[in-house]
């Protein structure tokens, strides 16, 4: 039952920032992203068990591993962006935010070229030769 | 959780504890020595968080594959 110990840690974070908060705003903040890393951190030993799953599978199928490194990265990214992007959202620093997962989108589409590209020579293989 | 969640309370007990001292410094008519307290106390959660922050993004090159 980790989902309980997960929600109290929040509720228990909450109640401390909030009493933190009339005193010291910076420390209420540091609180707030330590309590975000925690959760996080947590949450990925769960991940890694999955993408053992999916590693395994991907080699049975034979699928080039290529694509398999490719997609985690792109989740990585998205995970790393997710977290940043709304730690500096709660700092109140809208604009900034908005920048990092803009950024995040450029990154992804960057290393999702190359597989458009082997769909695009893909499907440019199928049509038939004259038209 | 394995981890230590007491870092918890030790930031949220830094925080209190370096507000207290600000205003009785404050009290003392000694501004400039709250200010420095304030940093001081700043800067050792910071290098808490950092440490974490560190272990987040070490975990997430060897989890997700980046050289």
């Amino acid at each position: 039952m980790e989902i309980i110990q997960i929600v109290g840690l929040g509720l228990i974070a909450t109640i401390l920032i909030i009493v933190v908060r009339e005193q010291k705003p910076l420390f209420a903040f540091l609180l707030a992203a330590f309590t975000g890393l925690f959760i996080f951190i947590f949450l990925i030993g769960k991940i890694d068990s999955v993408i053992k799953v999916l590693e395994d599978l991907a080699n049975r199928s034979g699928i080039p591993s290529i694509y398999l490194k490719t997609i985690l990265k792109i989740i990585g990214i998205a995970y790393i962006v997710e977290f940043g992007a709304q730690i500096v959202r709660d700092a109140g620093q809208e604009s900034i935010a908005s920048r990092i997962e803009f950024a995040g989108k450029v990154l992804i589409l960057v290393m999702a070229v190359p597989i458009i590209s082997v769909i695009v020579e893909t499907v440019i293989g199928l049509l038939p030769a004259g038209s | 959780m394995n981890m230590d969640v007491s870092a918890i309370f030790q930031i949220a007990g830094i925080g209190i504890i370096i507000g207290m001292i600000h205003t009785v410094l404050k009290q003392m008519g000694k501004e400039d020595m709250a200010q420095w307290v304030t940093l001081i106390g700043f800067v050792v959660v910071l290098f808490m968080v950092i440490r974490l922050l560190n272990d987040l993004f070490q975990e997430i090159k060897t989890i997700f594959l980046f050289q």
